[in-house]
This record gives structure tokens, sequence and C-alpha cells, in this order.
């Protein structure tokens, strides 16, 4: 194709985007969503239009996008209204520039006695003074700021403000809009090698820049932390593009730093040059565009289930769920099938180069696309559910007579809906249980010498392919002494357990456990947090305690992002096909005899680069065997647990690395424990997965009863 | 494909099959830039971006990721790995060569 036809075909694509957001914006406006983003949005598309079309010399084109530029100019700036009847006369417009850009592009012709009239329409409602026809619904065009080009206009003052430019068809166009972006960059931004010097220049390629820097957070040198980020940036950028293009310059750093971007007039710049001030004068200032509609009801929309109504560029289709579900069901079963069309590819001893063997990869490759783009239609922020615990924060604090605050971070941490849906049980006890159980009194806190006011944190991560919640107070921490003294008298553990601190906090998470001396009506009977980790461990999740004490609590509860598939290591162990997730594994290993120590009967470490590493016999855990096999006749995989700790897993060998659907056990069976749930492999055989955790956590149990009299099951 | 338009661009190019030979690659030659799939055998994507921040002389390296699917999902989790941009593809040698500059001097 000639290049400059390829580029003209470019353009009309953009032209085809560029109308589908006009549209949607003006009927956003119309439907009550004037902000300035829409508004913007919509000029931008009509100006985007124009440019193109200038460059390619469709002069018809040109001509009516002008027109209709300055109209909306018009309204951005607050001169014009967006008046119903004006939204009519606009959507009208903009149907009439697409049947310009639709006869640039096929040659054909437009209605030019409606486009002249619509023209005419334009400029009326643009400067009804032009033709002395009454337009009592628009707004009095402030004449000094009238930017249509031509006009000589009296400004307040009385002198004659001449025309700036009389060549040029677009007086904004000439003008560098100055843009002011305040950039303070986190930590977390240099830990990922992205660097603030490379973010300027790269911004510095977009027009002339004014750089100062703001160093007042710099510690003396004696407190400087050097791994943290103390530094911040004021930029002054002199270009004429759109915020987006700025925006996509610290599109890596983006959560990873504070950062804020203005437009703003040029006339506000300290030093602007005489030519700038004269443009002052002819560009209307770029003011806050006010928006009066008929009806004020209408103003502020209340949007459907937090769906933004009208942001141009994202439309948006309804979906009944169920639709969703049936497709991630035969998308999962598309995954087994093709696991196992693979696996009689490799059975049949077809070469690894064959036809049949690379266009199996090719359709592996599309399987996980499909799969990560139907889990992407499922993705929600847990905002929705975060959203509902202030009220009961206030709730809970009126009942309980504390003074709290409650504090959220991370709400737009996407995870699949069906988690979102049933984080909200689990997140709510945790919050009752920190206040009731966590805070102390404000009293209490007040004689501590800690704040009145006790602080409940709430947060949202991805970590490590999970989103963890984090549940935390600042409140006195669990009482540890008390703690095992309940455990004890409820039957719970014998009276001269040597637990750490850790297996105290967890006694919580026993059945049947209360540590409030009196039953309060907010956590419940005695029946809070084991019910609370039954049904996050029903999601495939964890939840644990860390607690200082006099400091406060921290829950943290982790579940996969997805409950439908994973990535997982299939491994041999006794005979039995097992799959531990991905996720955990650190690497796998073929441990010499020398690495390994053996600690009493059962138990022993492995020597893993000079640190040792508890080994965890999983087929003597599951009851597939005795704890008579070395860990040297096999291959290890180490693993590392939510807690951060690692330890070795043995198994006989290992088959591979596959995704895997996720079948739950429990419902097709029961639970058992070390077990997370199962799977369907390639060959068509069940395979289960491993809880690398929960096992970990009964091989800690076991040593324990190696040592001591037998502890009551933790769980 | 990526290498004809990182050379083509006046790079110079060192290849690896999997994250484990990445970083064996790395240990021998070192990089300036370090552009990584996310699906690769042995040690995926996900993990080599964790190892090459956790080994110190690299720590600092800046490390781009090569997405197919411009899923938030997937940069969040290379972004929570240590990742410093992403490239999605089909990439245009000009994006490329923009990605790379705004990650490394």
């Amino acid at each position: 194709m000639d290049p400059m036809e390829s580029i003209k075909a470019t353009f009309f694509q953009e032209c085809e985007e560029l109308l589908a957001d006009l549209e949607a914006g003006l009927l956003a406006i119309q439907a009550g969503a004037g902000d300035e983003d829409t508004i913007n949005a919509v000029f931008r598309a009509v100006h985007s239009v124009k440019g193109g079309a200038g460059a390619f010399g469709m002069d018809a084109l040109v001509h009516f996008a002008h027109v209709f530029e300055t109209l909306l100019d018009g309204v951005r700036a607050g001169r014009i209204a967006a008046a119903p009847d004006l939204l009519e006369i606009l959507l009208r417009a903009a149907d009439i520039l697409a049947d310009h850009v639709n006869a640039a592009r096929d040659g054909g012709a437009v209605d030019e006695a409606r486009s002249a009239e619509m023209i005419r329409d334009l400029e009326h409602a643009t400067d009804p003074e032009h033709d002395h026809r009454a337009a009592p619904d628009l707004a009095a065009p402030d004449l000094a700021a009238a930017g249509a080009p031509g006009v000589d206009q009296p400004d307040e003052f009385g002198f004659t403000v001449t025309r700036f430019n009389p060549e040029s068809l677009e007086p904004l166009v000439v003008t560098e809009a100055l843009w002011k972006i305040w950039f303070r960059p986190k930590s977390a931004l240099y830990r990922k090698g992205n660097e603030s010097a490379l973010l300027l220049r790269e911004l510095a390629r977009l027009g002339p820049t004014k750089v100062r820097l703001d160093q007042t957070e710099l510690p003396d040198l004696a407190s400087l932390d050097p791994e943290s980020a103390f530094l911040a940036w004021e930029i002054e950028l002199e270009a004429d593009t759109d915020e987006a293009v700025i925006r996509e310059v610290f599109e890596f750093v983006e959560g990873d730093c504070d950062i804020e971007i203005r437009r703003c007039s040029t006339s506000e710049s300290p030093d602007a040059t005489s030519e700038s001030v004269i443009t002052a004068i002819v560009e209307p200032p770029p003011s806050r565009a006010t928006v009066n509609t008929e009806s004020p009801a209408s103003v502020k929309v209340e949007t459907p289930k937090g769906e933004a109504v009208a942001t141009p560029a994202h439309a948006t289709i309804r979906v009944d769920p169920e639709r969703i579900d049936r497709l991630i069901d035969l998308v999962g079963e598309l995954v087994i099938n093709q696991a196992m069309l693979a696996q009689r590819v490799i059975e049949s001893g077809l070469p690894q180069s064959s036809n049949v063997a690379t266009g199996l990869e090719d359709l592996e490759s599309l399987t996980r696309q499909i799969q990560d783009s139907v889990m992407a239609i499922r993705a929600q922020p847990v905002k929705s559910v975060f959203q509902r615990m202030p009220r009961l924060v206030r709730e809970v604090a009126a009942q309980t007579g504390k003074s709290v605050r409650l504090v959220t971070e991370g709400e737009a941490t996407e995870v699949d809906k069906t988690v979102v849906e049933r984080l909200g049980d689990p997140i709510t006890h945790m919050i009752r249980n920190a206040i009731d159980h966590g805070l102390e009194s404000p009293e209490r806190r007040a004689a501590a010498g800690k704040p009145r006011e006790g602080v409940v944190r709430l947060a949202a991560l991805h970590r490590g392919g999970r989103i963890v919640i984090e549940v935390q107070d600042d409140g006195a921490g669990i009482d540890r002494k008390r703690v095992q003294a309940i455990a004890v008298e409820k039957g719970l553990i014998v009276a001269d357990a040597q637990l750490t601190d850790e297996e105290v906090d967890n006694l919580i998470f026993l059945p049947g456990f209360s540590t409030a001396n009196a039953i309060s009506d907010i956590s419940g009977r005695g029946v809070g947090m084991d019910v609370v980790r039954r049904s996050v461990q029903a999601l495939g999740g964890r939840i644990s305690i860390t607690s200082r004490p006099g400091q406060g609590s921290t829950f943290t509860l982790s579940l996969p992002l997805t409950l439908a598939v994973l990535d997982g290591m299939v491994v041999d162990v006794a005979g039995h096909t097992l799959v531990v997730p991905l996720t955990a594994i650190v690497e796998s290993l073929r441990p010499k005899p020398a690495d390994v120590k053996r600690l009493g009967p059962q138990g022993a470490v492995l020597s893993v680069r000079d640190t040792y590493v508890p080994v965890v016999d999983v087929a003597a855990i599951l009851g597939f065997r005795d704890y008579s096999k070395s860990p040297c006749d096999g291959v290890v995989i180490l693993v590392e647990s939510e807690d951060g700790g690692r330890a070795a897993l043995t198994a006989d060998s290992i088959y591979g690395q596959r995704q895997v659907v996720i079948k739950s056990l429990e419902a097709n069976y029961r639970q058992v424990d070390g077990i997370a749930a199962a799977t369907i492999l390639g060959d068509g055989r069940v395979a289960l997965i491993v809880d690398v955790d929960a096992v970990i956590a009964m091989r800690r149990r076991d040593t324990i009863r190696d040592y001591q009299q037998p502890l009551a099951a933790a769980g | 494909m990526l290498r004809l338009a990182l050379v083509d661009a006046g790079f110079e190019v060192i290849e690896a099959v999997d994250g484990v030979h990445g970083l064996e690659v790395l240990e021998q030659h070192g990089a300036d830039v370090i552009i990584t799939d996310i699906n690769m055998p042995r040690m995926d994507g996900f993990g080599f971006i964790e190892a090459v921040r956790g080994s110190s002389p690299y720590r600092s390296t800046p490390i781009l990721v090569l997405t197919t699917e411009s899923t938030p999902e997937k940069k969040a989790r290379a972004r929570d790995a240590g990742a410093t941009g992403w490239i999605v593809k089909p990439f245009h040698p000009t994006k490329l060569v923009e990605a790379i500059r705004r990650v490394a001097a």
C-alpha cells in the first residue's frame, strides 16, 4: 500500500473511535455528567478530527469541524451553557461530522444544504449577536474572550483587541499550553528500577520544561535512609499536548508515586513572553467549565453500582453474570481438553517439531490468553466491600463506646468477582473483632499514653499471585497469658503445654474459643474467629495473626486471585499424583545425603546454601506411607509459606509444570487435611492439589507430638 | 523479531531461552536493560524478575516485561515482582525503543 494511503487509513480508523467518543461524551453530558473531563474529551475528539483532516487537505471536513470546535470551546470555557437545546444541536452536528468523515473516506458527497444549515446553527449558538437572532437559553457570551477569528471585539476597557493571527484558522493551536506537573516518587519506584531523571528527560521531549526540586522532605544525612525516597519535583511543561500523553510518560510508575497534572493558562507563567501575553488575551482563559443544566436534580447523577456513567472511550456493556460464569466453565474445560490433547500427542510419539506439536503450542498460548481475558472480565476492585466498612466501624464504635478511625488502603486492588463477594463476611468479622477485642477503651488508651482514638487499618494488596487483606489495629495486642489460660480451661490444650507466641496467638482460631469475658452481641458467641477461618479456607485462603503486646494485632487474610485455575507442579508422591501450587514454589532440587540432618525419629532438616529448612515428608503426613524414606531418594521442592518461612517438601519425582482447573474436593467428596482441592489431569486422572501451608503446619504438629505430650489438634 | 528491532535500534542483544538461562547469562555478561517474557519454561518471568531483584548487582537494573495481553492483572503481578515497565505485544519498534528510553539512561 502507498504509505500515505496507509496513514490515511489509520486516520479514518481513529476518526471512527473519535466520533464514537464524541457521541458518547455528548450523551453523557445530556444525561447530566457535565464534568470538565467529559467536556474536554468531546472538544478533543472534534479537535483531533480537524487536525488530521487538515493534514490530508480535506477542506470541507476541516471547515465544518472548525465551526463545531469553536462552539465546543465556548462550552468548555464556560461561556456557553450546555443547555438541552444546545446538546440537541451538538448531537446533530456530530452526525453531520460523521457524514463528512465518511464522504472524505469513500469519496461520496455530503448533503451540502444540511451541512451549511448546521454551520449556521453552530455559528449562531457560538455567537448569537452575530446575526441578531434571539437565543434566550444561551448564556450571553463573553465578548472579549470569544475565540472566533476575524471578529474584532471591544473588551471591557473600551479599546479593541485586533486579530492576533489572520492567517491562522485556529489561534488555539498557536499557543503552547502550560502544564504543571507535581511528581513525588515513592521508594517502590526506585526498587523496580525506575529512575526519576529519565522520566524528567522524557517530559522534556514533549516541550520546554522548567524543573524545580522539592527537597523539603530530605532529612539530615545522619538519619537518611538510603533506600527511601525523599525528593519531589515540580515541572512546568510548555507543550500543546493531551494529558494522556503526559500520563503515558508516567505509565510505568503509576502507583509508585504521587502525581498531579494540571493544565493552566500561559498567563500564569511568571516570565511569560510578550507573545504569550497577547495570545493570552485572544485565547479565552481556560476556566472551570460550569455547566447549567435545565433540571438541577440531574446534575449529579447517582452512578449505578459504582460504574462510571460517562467517561468517554470506556464504553461498557452489561452482561448477565451467568453468561460469564458459563464462559469460565467452558474455558476450564478447554484447558483440560487441551492438556489431554497435548498428552495424546506426546504419547503418539510425534516429533517435537511436527506441525501438530507446534500447532498445539499455539493453541496452548491462545487458550491461556482466552483464559486471562475471561478472568479479566470478572476482575473487580475490592472497593465495593471496603465501602461498606466505614458504616460498620461507626456502628461498632458506638456500641462499644470506643473512638475509632478507619484507614483503608488498596481499594483499587482487583480480584475475581466471586472472591470479592465472599470477602464481605470475613472482613466484617475481623473489623468487628479488631474494635471489640483489639482496641482498648479511650480511658485505657489514654492511661497507656496512646491517643484516645484507636486506628483500624484495612488494606488490600497483591502478593505472589494472591490477594492479601490486612486488618490491623493499634490496640493492646493479644493477652497471651489469658489466651493460654482460657485454652487450658476449655480443654483445648494441656496445662503445661510449651507454646511459642505465634502458636498462642493462633489458639484464638480454635472452635469454641472466646477471649471476651462477657459475651458481647457484637463479636458473636465465641464462634468468631474459627468461623472466619473456615469461610476463608473454603475460598482456598488462609488467615493468620501477628500481635505485639501494647502495639496491636494484625490479621492477614490471603486468598487466590481466582477460584478457577492454578499453575502447578505435578509430582509423584508414593504413587499418588499431587499438584503443588507454583506460587508457593521457590525451586526444586535433588538433595545430597550430606545435606540432610535427621532430627528425632521423624524430623529432618535440609541444608540449602547454608540455611537449614525443615523437611516435610508429604507422603508420611498425608498418610501414604510412614516416615521411613530418605529425602535423598527423590526430589525436594523448596516452598515458601504464607508467613515467609521456607520448607522442603519431599516427592518421588516431578512430572512437570501444568496449568490445572480447580475442582472443589469439599463439594465432591469432603474436606481433607493438607489438600486444598482437586483437579483433572490431561490423561483424565484426578490429582489432589496440596495445601502447602496446611501440610507444613501438620508437620509442625507431628513434630511437637513427637517430643511432648499430645496437644489437641490445632485445627 | 524483537532481536531484529533491537539490533536495528543500535542495541547489543544477548538472548536467553528461559528464566534460569537468563540468570546465567546475566551473571556472565551483565546487562543495562533486561527484557523478559512471562510464559517461559523452567522459571517463568515473575520468578525471574524476583530472582534478579533479589541478587544485589542487578537489583536496580531496569526490567521490561513482554505481555501479549495488556490485562491489568498481568501488569500488576509483574510490578509486584519488581518489573520496571512493560511492552505490550504486538509491539511497534518505535514503542519498544520509547519504552527502553523511559527506563534506561
